[in-house]
């Protein structure tokens, strides 16, 4: 288990002092001038030997990403934008972060926004984060007027305004050319790529989008060097994490752990167990609403919590959001549910996944009431493989994931479910 | 998903003045000539105003951003927050039925709404004070389930607790918001399993709860005065000392 000197976030849970003074003494905001004096190409350098990939849930090295912001100006500023539109059902990591720990990120975000040259950066918290808002806004404030953030920031001769702002309620936000459209104010429709951001991003300038737990880790990696958090976890899966369990475990939560943890000790060290025992475990969602679930048998013994592991049972770690769920749980209602989710949350924008989320939702709809024919599991299943990949953005690859999930390992529910309301429909004459 | 304004307009709409001056320093977060990117916070302090969003109000926002009405109906269409029909007179529920909520009791908790608010969504109670919605994930998902009333989360909910909530709210008490069952924040509810040592210097309650107790602002139509207007990046850092 990861001892509490090596946890990043240390006021998780906001028991500790939540002003800036607090935040100093539990080590933030230290020598953030030195860090920022080494260097861009050293903060790079370091940030690509810590291993941090991405925690938004696509998991791409944040290092790398850095390094395609352009080296020199042509003129167009460059920005940083953070992604604090938590919305992957599943997720409240970073609302823990902003609202108890914002200093992490904040100061995350002047060093970030240096190693990419720019001098400005964008927050975008969603909407419905108005609490948690208020609390980032006040540690903003409270960093202007400190002298960390503004003119020659933290003293680091670098000149640094961060700017919070916010969404309406889109999940669609989270796609990071759609959060970008919504930051110039208009409706938030994802954007083809390439150009990526990096070469034209917010107001058409080279622009990097980040996750929230992405930056506010930056700052401890650099004081602790990357070695540091390279040493957790296995390779390529590097690093502390923050996990949201939610669901049928005794003690709900959010912790920061150790990358590559086993699913038993997670859940037995934090969680209080499953629900009725873990003889009782029917299925989790490792890493929020939009990777496929695995059934409770390949999660019981030494499931790998990372990246690759994840990866090699046909599913992810996303954003290390686990949905468990017992036996009392109805998993085809539930995967219904996120269809349902992805249908209100599609921006219309391409035909296969406008028409395909409310199609399958329908579907699913039937599923769960086992009034579907037995082949259209299969129809259905044909379906999701039409809208996945076929789509400006993921959010039709993440509608069509947990359909597969479920059909992959659950299919004998759906059918005995059909069969059963077969042998007590009464036939019904034909109109 | 289709979204139209309301039959029955309002025939003006103008900001206080104190979220006049408010709406105006939003615009200067952005580089000249992009002030249409502070259509979603300015929309959003209209709704915090009136409860919802009426044509003229969209008219008012889109004129102060320079932006086409078009491109503001957009906006407030597309964006599920903006309430686009009048709402209940003291507040409107959004409960979050996404999965984590769901298989933690959320259908109980629509149950209630429909019981004590409305049998339909977006239907005002016939005391004119309630409405509620069914909505998205909150992200809130280790705290499930949850209600979203005002500008508050509660957290950790029952049925039953639910249903004393909506009568404190009729009997025109504000609840202190966040979990519910004497958790604190999103710690294991059995107890801490980390950081037993970060645990000094903790106010009354976590700093989401901390606020609303502060300002008493839960369901408040907000007009501006609430908290004193920041613009730091302007370089009045000074105005920030608390008066």
């Amino acid at each position: 288990m990861l001892k509490d000197q090596d946890r990043i976030f240390t006021n998780l849970y906001g028991m500790h002092e939540r002003t800036l003074k607090g935040a100093k003494k539990r080590g933030h905001w230290d020598g953030t001038a030195k860090i920022i004096k080494n260097g861009r190409d050293w903060i790079i350098d370091e940030m690509k030997k810590s291993g941090l990939r991405g925690r938004g849930g696509a998991g791409f090295p944040t290092g790398l990403k850095w390094s395609f912001m352009p080296k020199e100006s042509d003129g167009r500023p460059s920005y940083l934008v953070v992604n604090a539109d938590e919305s992957e059902p599943g997720t409240c990591k970073d609302r823990e972060i902003m609202r108890h720990d914002p200093h992490t990120l904040i100061e995350g975000c002047l060093i970030a926004s240096f190693a990419m040259n720019a001098n400005v950066c964008y927050i975008y918290i969603r909407g419905e984060y108005i609490r948690e808002r208020e609390a980032l806004q006040a540690a903003i404030d409270q960093a202007y007027e400190a002298g960390l953030v503004g003119p020659n920031a933290a003293k680091s001769g670098w000149d640094f305004d961060i700017y919070l702002h916010h969404g309406a309620g889109a999940y669609i936000c989270g796609e990071e050319t759609a959060l970008l459209e919504s930051l110039e104010g208009k409706k938030g429709m994802p954007r083809m790529k390439p150009p990526f951001p990096a070469g034209a991003g917010l107001y058409g300038c080279p622009t990097t989008v980040n996750n929230v737990e992405s930056i506010a880790v930056v700052p401890t990696i650099l004081r602790r060097g990357g070695d540091w958090f390279s040493g957790f976890g296995r390779p390529n899966n590097t690093g502390t994490k923050l996990f949201a369990i939610s669901g049928h475990v005794n003690h709900r939560c959010v912790v920061e752990e150790e990358m590559s943890i086993t699913f038993d000790e997670l859940i037995d060290k934090h969680c209080g167990g499953i629900r009725g025992g873990w003889d009782n475990l029917k299925a989790v969602i490792p890493g929020g609403s939009s990777v496929p679930m695995l059934p409770g048998s390949v999660m019981r013994k030494d499931a790998i919590m990372d990246f690759d592991w994840l990866r090699e049972q046909r599913s992810g770690l996303g954003t290390a959001a686990v949905i468990v769920m017992d036996n009392s749980t109805d998993v085809v209602k539930a995967i219904w549910r996120l269809s349902k989710f992805y249908k209100h949350e599609s921006c219309g924008q391409c035909t296969p996944c406008r028409e395909g989320t409310g199609w399958m939702m329908r579907v699913m709809e039937r599923l769960v009431s086992g009034d579907a024919e037995p082949d259209e599991i299969d129809v259905l299943l044909d379906v999701t493989k039409q809208v996945e990949g076929h789509t400006i953005c993921a959010l039709g690859d993440a509608a069509a994931w947990p359909i597969q999930g479920l059909i992959r390992h659950f299919r004998d529910d759906i059918e005995e479910r059909i069969a059963h309301k077969r042998k007590t429909r009464r036939p019904v004459a034909a109109e | 998903m289709l979204r139209r304004l309301h039959p029955d307009q309002p025939d003006t709409f103008a900001f206080a003045p104190a979220n006049q001056a408010w709406a105006e320093a939003q615009i200067t977060k952005f580089p000249e000539g992009r002030q249409a990117s502070a259509v979603i916070p300015l929309l959003w302090r209209a709704q915090e105003q009136e409860g919802w969003l009426s044509r003229p109000a969209l008219e008012f926002v889109a004129k102060m951003l320079d932006m086409a009405y078009i491109r503001v109906l957009e906006v407030a269409t597309f964006y599920f927050m903006f309430q686009l029909q009048p709402v209940g007179k003291i507040a409107h529920f959004q409960v979050c039925g996404t999965t984590s909520c769901l298989i933690c009791g959320a259908e109980d908790l629509i149950s209630v709404c429909q019981d004590k608010i409305a049998s339909k969504p977006h239907d005002i109670s016939q005391n004119g004070k309630f409405s509620w919605e069914e909505v998205e994930c909150l992200g809130a998902c280790a705290n499930a389930p949850m209600v979203q009333i005002g500008k508050d989360y509660y957290e950790d909910l029952t049925a039953k607790k639910l249903a004393d909530l909506i009568d404190e709210f009729d009997n025109g008490k504000i609840p202190i918001p966040g979990p519910q069952n004497g958790r604190y924040a999103a710690e294991p509810e059995g107890g801490l399993t980390s950081l037993k040592d970060y645990k000094s210097g903790a106010l009354a309650y976590n700093a989401s709860a901390q606020a609303a107790v502060d300002l008493q602002d839960t369901v408040k139509r907000i007009d501006g005065t609430e908290v004193p207007l920041l613009t730091p990046w302007l370089g009045d850092t000074k105005k920030s000392e608390k008066t």
